[in-house]
């Protein structure tokens, strides 16, 4: 039988004010019936162009030459995409390929129920009642195992859990039956049990319906669960194309070798906390913690005579000198909470919560003040963390003339340059402006910002999760360094084990707001108690098929047991 | 309004076991709590008006001063009650107020609470046209805008947006008479309507003062629809002046809202199941844009009845626009007074059903 979709030599570039951009670059690739292909790459390498091209979804200032052919599932009918008109491009989105999206609660209309949106997809193509539709929009919820689907077609999307919205979008993308779906990052938003849940769902998709998938990711861990062959994309060319397997058992080109290290592995950072932990002197243990929570409570107020909502229930933690703990949990779990009360940014409500000998509980601002040059703060996101109004030196410096330590940005440039040497960046950066740096640029930077003071104390938030793969390893890397070097302590505050792990000395897991289990690396990864961190750790795909296959029938045993 | 809080659409229709936490109550909680919102919203205006009014000393005074000699003020001051501590009759006005009596006017020794209904009326039905060529005018023009963004046609209508709300309500009344009463001769020049019209909806068993239901009435009753006509030719220049104003605004609202949802991941969704342009913009930008928008044209209804006191005054047209220029003239206080109290609470009342609206078409608000 043909493929479904057969690339051949396709191109890609945008018309800007400053000329023309090439985004994807003599990029051919073929898609067999019920195979799932898997397109990685960093952002800005070309994948989810290449993934929109194939839909036909590219803004208007794209042009494009090579062929992209795409085959109705019974192989009925073939057309190029790049040469369809707009009418033609509408009969075929949804009928012959469809999308999967990343973000699912921006991917639903929130004043729609879900049943009208998946009718609104049948009702595009073709002959169907509002009653066929509508039987059909229940019948596919149905399948992608949401329950009761009968009610819930009558749902609006903030009705659903976000694992639940994902699902309902892949019902959407399913209901007429294409031969090809394009699921761009469809787990990237989703908490890591969740995402195990919705790849489980995608195999079934493959296996049930026959349905071809191209799967664009960053993520080797998933790619390693569902893909069948892989495609790595790097500057707009795909560099490699090979089997699963045989990619990651042996890579053969310069870039996918170094993706792939890049990959943080569980348990690579425990030899590491061991050579820290042995390092420390004699009686370290018995120093004065820099944070102890004591059953800290903290709840958000409800509105108007509503019960609020407790975010942290009752945990009990320290974070001694110079150490490391790890904070990890989903969203929803109460972890950023927990980081943003220490920083004392968040009112602690209930217990107590001392930070540097300080009592949070009911703190005031004027006497908190004098501590707060003794704690740093990293932000998830180094892109809104910085105004955009001053360069980078005028940010870095500003802890320094808040505190008193320098009298304008300018008397602080010395010290702005030796931070930004710290974080490896170089000293002319401090003449730019922040949309001027790339994002692991910034988070340097963010990290310079956070080290102006030397604190004895970091909080950082997810400081990761928005940079490539490649970038967060000497992100962490470097902030592994500094942490050695200015041997403050830290929370590290991370969705994922895997970098937790790389940093930490020792790891707490929250989940919905209460603290499930805590020890050393060792302890929590290699022998997890509580069943909840046995399902994270088992729900966390590795960068290796023949281990992940092993790793998926372990996480179904436990869901069974559970 | 006790009928709301307890319509099934209250009762809490959020499944047992749903993983995210809940964002409101149920609709009825939330309509409940706007209502009585209305009640403090509605004090708090009332008693500005009253202080604001009194800086200025008692309005027998104001009005008649100088016109009278002393003893005889001091007299009418005495009999009106104006003499007595200010509190006191702070209080007998807000009590008056919740009785439905707004005091007598000086100027015509009319009840505030007859003119404000008979004169209300016009400013309302006014209103409604204006608001009505708004809609029609503003909200298509702002999704062709949208859906057209940075091309010709959307620059003609940004031009055109900025003219209906550059130019003020009496310039453009003139230059609509100039045209149309004057050098065209299709359409009356003032007015509500002609005399003879006028006389005919009097002769009505229940006449409402709205002259264009009147109007329907006396073609219903008499088969008579030049009345009805006549009505709605008085009603086109002076709707249209207002209406415009307010139409430039939402145009330029609807295209910003609009495009910003044009740009939103559930449109690029949408567009990968094949759905039609139109229907992108018609549908899934439209609806979810509407909601900020909803709101500021609750906002703009305050907007609106101050440029119906200009447009009644420039088209002759006797509302409550009209006469609040003539008691202001007369420096009738105590009409003022009532009048603004009067328009305070439409602004408020209007204000709850623009979250009624926003109600129905978030459903994030209403489970």
């Amino acid at each position: 039988m043909s493929n479904v979709l057969t690339i051949t030599n396709l191109g890609i570039s945008f018309a800007t004010d400053a000329g023309a951009v090439k985004a994807v670059d003599d990029v051919s690739l073929t898609v067999a019936p019920g195979e799932v292909l898997a397109i990685v790459g960093e952002s800005g390498s070309g994948k989810t162009v290449t993934a929109k091209t194939i839909l036909g979804l590219l803004p208007e200032t794209a042009t494009m030459n090579g062929a992209v052919l795409l085959s109705s599932k019974d192989g009925s009918s073939q057309s190029n995409i790049v040469s369809l008109s707009k009418q033609q491009l509408r009969q075929v989105r949804g009928k012959d390929v469809s999308m999967v999206f990343q973000e699912p609660s921006t991917a639903l209309n929130p004043v729609y129920t879900v049943g009208w949106q998946i009718a609104e997809g049948i009702r595009a193509h073709g002959e169907f009642s509002k009653k066929e539709a509508r039987a059909k929009a229940i019948e596919i919820l149905g399948r992608v195992g949401i329950p009761d689907p009968e009610t819930r077609v009558n749902y609006y999307p903030h009705q659903f859990s976000g694992g639940q919205k994902q699902r309902v979008i892949i019902a959407m993308a399913l209901v007429l039956d294409p031969g090809l779906i394009v699921a761009d990052e469809p787990t990237t938003a989703l908490d890591v049990t969740v995402q195990a849940e919705i790849l489980d769902l995608l195999r079934r998709v493959r296996d049930e319906f026959g349905t071809a998938i191209v799967l664009i990711t960053h993520n080797m861990g998933v790619v390693a669960d569902l893909a069948d062959r892989v495609a790595v994309m790097y500057e707009g060319k795909v560099v490699e194309e090979a089997p699963a397997q045989q990619l990651f058992s042996s890579p053969q080109h310069e870039y996918t070798k170094k993706l792939l290290a890049a990959v943080p592995h569980v348990g690579q950072g425990i030899v590491r906390a061991a050579a820290r932990a042995e390092a420390r002197a004699p009686g370290w243990t018995d120093q004065a913690p820099v944070v102890v929570a004591q059953d800290l409570r903290i709840e958000y107020p409800g509105r108007l005579g509503r019960p609020g909502f407790v975010a942290v229930d009752g945990i009990s933690f320290s974070i001694r000198p110079g150490e490391v703990l790890g904070l990890v949990g989903e969203s929803g779990s109460g972890k950023t909470t927990t980081g943003r009360a220490i920083a004392g940014l968040t009112r602690v409500t209930g217990g107590s919560l001392k930070v540097l000998g300080h009592e949070m509980h009911g703190f005031k601002e004027r006497e908190f003040k004098k501590f707060r040059s003794d704690i740093g703060f990293v932000f998830q996101d180094p892109a809104s963390s910085f105004n955009p109004l001053l360069t980078i030196a005028e940010c870095v410096a500003e802890p320094l003339v808040v505190h008193g330590r320098a009298s304008n940005p300018g008397a602080a440039r010395a010290r702005v340059n030796e931070l930004l040497e710290a974080v490896q960046l170089p000293r002319a950066y401090g003449d730019r402006y922040p949309h001027e740096l790339s994002g692991g640029q910034r988070q340097r930077a963010s990290l310079a910002r956070s080290l102006a003071l030397e604190p004895s104390l970091l909080i950082a938030d997810e400081p990761t999760s928005a940079l490539d793969v490649s970038v967060q390893a000497r992100v962490l890397e470097l902030f592994a360094e500094l942490q050695r070097e200015f041997g403050f302590a830290a929370l590290f505050i991370s969705h994922d084990l895997a970098v937790v792990d790389i940093l930490a000395d020792r790891i707490a897991v929250l989940y919905k707001g209460k603290l499930v289990e805590e020890g050393t690396g060792a302890e929590v990864l290699g022998a997890p108690k509580d069943p909840y961190t046995q399902r994270l750790l088992a729900s966390l795909p590795v960068p290796d098929p023949a281990e992940q296959a092993l790793r998926r029938e372990g996480l179904r045993k436990l869901r069974a047991a559970g | 309004m006790t009928t709301v809080a307890t319509s099934p659409a209250a009762k809490d229709s959020r499944p047992a076991g749903r993983k995210s936490k809940p964002s409101g109550g149920g609709i009825g909680r939330y309509l409940l709590i706007r209502f009585l919102l209305i009640f403090p919203t509605i004090f708090i205006l009332v008693s500005m008006v009253f202080w604001l009014m009194r800086t200025t000393g008692d309005p027998i005074t104001a009005a008649l001063g100088g016109r009278l000699g002393p003893e005889q003020l001091a007299e009418r001051i005495h009999a009106a009650g104006y003499d007595r501590p200010i509190l006191v009759q702070y209080f007998e006005y807000l009590g008056q107020i919740f009785t439905g009596n707004f005091g007598t006017t000086i100027s015509t020794n009319r009840p505030v609470s007859e003119v404000l209904m008979t004169y209300g009326v016009a400013t309302a039905e006014l209103a409604f046209y204006g608001l009505l060529v708004a809609f029609i005018v503003g909200i298509p023009l702002g999704m062709v805008a949208a859906y057209w963004r940075d091309k010709g046609q959307d620059a003609l209508l940004r031009v055109f947006a900025i003219l209906c709300y550059a130019t003020p309500v009496f310039f453009s009344g003139l230059l609509f008479k100039l045209v149309f009463a004057v050098w065209l001769d299709v359409l009356p020049v003032a007015g509500r309507a002609t005399t003879g019209s006028e006389l005919e909806m009097q002769l009505l068993p229940n006449p409402t003062g709205l002259y264009t239901i009147d109007a329907i009435q006396v073609a219903a009753q008499t088969g008579n629809t030049e009345v009805l006509a006549d009505v709605l030719q008085h009603a086109v220049l002076p709707s249209l002046a207002l209406g415009l104003l307010t139409a430039g605004v939402f145009l330029r609202l609807v295209r910003t809202n609009v495009i910003g949802t044009l740009g939103t991941d559930y449109v690029d969704a949408a567009r990968s199941r094949g759905v039609s342009e139109f229907r992108l913009v018609s549908k899934h930008a439209y609806r979810p844009a509407l909601i900020p928008i909803i709101t500021v044209i609750g906002l703009q209804i305050a907007l609106l009845l101050g440029g119906a006191v200009l447009t009644e005054t420039t088209f002759e047209w006797k509302g409550l626009g009209f006469v609040l220029i003539e008691f202001i003239k007369a420096r009738d206080y105590v009409a003022v007074q009532g009048i603004v109290a009067l328009l305070a609470v439409i602004v408020a009342l209007s204000n709850f059903i623009v979250d009624i609206i926003a109600a129905i078409i978030d459903p994030r608000v209403r489970y």
